[in-house]
């Protein structure tokens, strides 16, 4: 089909309608004080300064929350992809019994409403004496992740051929060179999609760091942290909008990079 | 017999993990709905007695839960329609588009998809604030403030919950499209068939088992929506007008000490949500996903 003229004018009006909040966003924490509290707003700013990004990064300790997530994020991103390698393969690779049960699980489990788990994992988290702590947060954000990165992982593991496994079997190698040395590398693509969401997940989680973190600010995570800058009075937009910025570069890279890896994964619905 | 031993080898870390941390918690959930659970029994204060379907029969009478729900169903539907028309809109247009636009809308797309919810609805707060926002500014209005009136909230809420959720639609539904082979096109112009006939009564057939899957993941996601209304509402707006079950849930456990009736409410939402999934597996069997 030859491109259409309107479709193109409404794809390019569209695509600078949703970047628009972004730009705004980064624009807003780049502006002099002075204009973000001044009435006459403009599209642009003549006077960049870094100054609200220093205010967060020094006067808010955003800094060690920063670390906080990065932390919390990339814990979660290791764990959750090795063992949601070994449970694809668990499913993939072998036929036993309670498979579909087991594979039907993890679906279900992915529509639980997470918010509402709070409530019972606050005491779970309370027992063990790990309140305040970021291992709660890394234990819970684990749990939550796996469900949905071992249906992704499943895609790319079925997606090998298994020929290449008996192939290696015939020449001797034991079954964990095969899964370490022969799946593993295979996988290692999907692997990063699947992570790239683990991380994402862990990164924008709000409601447990919310909860856990009650009394022990150095344990605090972004997203909370965020809320600092609300007053009921006057809220510091140039704060928030710098935090916020630096809450979504991380991720914006990380997701341009895999997008598309990111969409044929997901429950293998699209068929390309 | 290894054989059989194995898989469950490699299952054993998920185990290890998901029954303590996600089956143990479901678990618990249920059994808090049945007991009645307030600060007095968290601190220990007072013992804890069962009140079998108690907390359940104080929700199914309380005004409060109905118009809760109500308002959750309804605020979900326009939510998964909006999306859905946005998205599929936008998948026919990106198809047409040339190919700078489409790498445009593409990657604008992309940026809307990534942004996290939290900083999503801090931006949109900003955008439709009361004094400084650019939205009040561009209208010439002074002082109107968009987070009073229940229905202009959800509005605006709304609106950032479209735009974090359209792409994933948009580009689900693009990648479908692109599948279809060229020849079936042809082959309907040959045949005399117009935009939006081949349209209606090639693409969209073709595409139903897709669309099927990207409508109860919506429904699901939608269904549960609670970081935008919590931090764009401040907890559940003005006298809590805005609330929706997530964050009813949410608030009746952590801010009123009612953690038995908040588990309650957690069940009766994974219960919907139960019966929507099982649609949703239903789906993905007819569309041959092989499980």
């Amino acid at each position: 089909m030859r491109p259409s003229r309107a479709a193109s004018t409404i794809a390019v009006v569209v695509a600078v309608l949703t970047a628009f909040p972004i730009y705004w966003m980064v624009l807003s924490a780049l502006k002099p004080d002075g204009e973000i509290q001044s009435l006459e707003v403009r599209p642009w700013t003549l006077h960049p300064t870094l100054e609200n990004f220093t205010r967060v990064l020094t006067g808010e300790n955003f800094g060690r929350y920063f670390l906080n997530s990065v932390l919390v994020a990339g814990s979660v991103v290791i764990l959750s992809g090795l063992v949601a390698f070994l449970a694809a393969v668990a499913v993939t690779r072998f036929t036993f019994r309670l498979r579909t049960t087991i594979l039907i699980m993890f679906l279900v489990a992915q529509m639980v409403p997470i918010e509402a788990l709070t409530i019972p994992m606050f005491f779970v988290v309370r027992d063990l004496g790990l309140l305040n702590t970021l291992a709660s947060l890394v234990l819970v954000h684990l749990a939550f992740t796996l469900p949905f990165a071992i249906w992704m992982m499943r895609g790319f593991v079925a997606a090998v051929p298994e020929s290449l496994e008996e192939a290696a079997m015939i020449d001797g190698a034991s079954r964990a060179t095969v899964l370490w040395r022969i799946l593993f590398p295979l996988v290692a693509p999907g692997l990063v999609a699947t992570s790239v969401f683990s991380f994402i997940t862990a990164w924008n989680d709000f409601v447990f760091a919310r909860t856990f973190i009650i009394s022990a600010k150095d344990s605090q995570t972004l997203p909370a942290a965020l809320l600092v800058f609300f007053k009921p009075d006057e809220n510091d937009w140039g704060g928030i909008m710098a935090a916020s910025t630096l809450m979504t570069l991380p991720v914006l890279v990380f997701f341009v990079a895999v997008q598309r890896r990111l969409v044929s994964g997901l429950g293998g619905a699209v068929k390309g | 017999m290894r054989r059989l031993v194995r898989p469950w080898l490699y299952l054993l870390p998920a185990a290890a993990v998901l029954l303590p941390l996600f089956g143990y918690p479901m678990y618990m959930l249920g059994l808090l709905s049945v007991f009645d659970y307030r600060q007095a029994q968290v601190s220990g204060g007072q013992p804890t007695t069962f009140v079998g379907l108690g907390n359940y029969a104080r929700l199914l009478s309380d005004e409060r839960f109905w118009q809760v729900l109500a308002q959750t169903v309804g605020f979900a539907a326009a939510l998964v329609v909006a999306t859905l028309a946005v998205g599929a809109f936008l998948a026919v247009v990106m198809s047409r588009a040339g190919r700078l636009p489409r790498l445009l809308l593409g990657l604008a797309a992309t940026a809307a998809w990534a942004a996290p919810a939290m900083t999503g609805s801090t931006v949109w707060m900003f955008l439709f604030d009361t004094d400084l926002g650019l939205v009040n500014q561009v209208l010439g209005v002074e002082g109107y403030n968009w987070f009073y009136d229940r229905w202009v909230t959800f509005g605006v809420v709304g609106a950032t919950v479209v735009w974090h959720s359209f792409p994933f639609v948009m580009v689900t539904l693009y990648a479908g499209m692109q599948a279809i082979p060229r020849e079936i096109f042809e082959a309907a112009a040959l045949d005399g068939a117009g935009q939006w006939n081949t349209f209606r009564r090639v693409v969209l057939p073709m595409l139903r088992p897709l669309v099927t899957i990207v409508v109860i993941q919506s429904i699901i996601w939608d269904f549960k929506i609670f970081t935008q209304i919590y931090v764009m509402t401040n907890g559940g707006g003005i006298a809590g007008q805005n609330t929706v079950l997530n964050v009813y849930a949410y608030q009746s456990a952590f801010g009123s000490s009612e953690y038995g009736l908040g588990s309650a409410i957690g069940v009766v939402m994974t219960l919907i949500l139960l019966v929507v999934t099982l649609f949703y597996i239903r789906a993905l069997y007819r569309s041959g996903e092989r499980l």
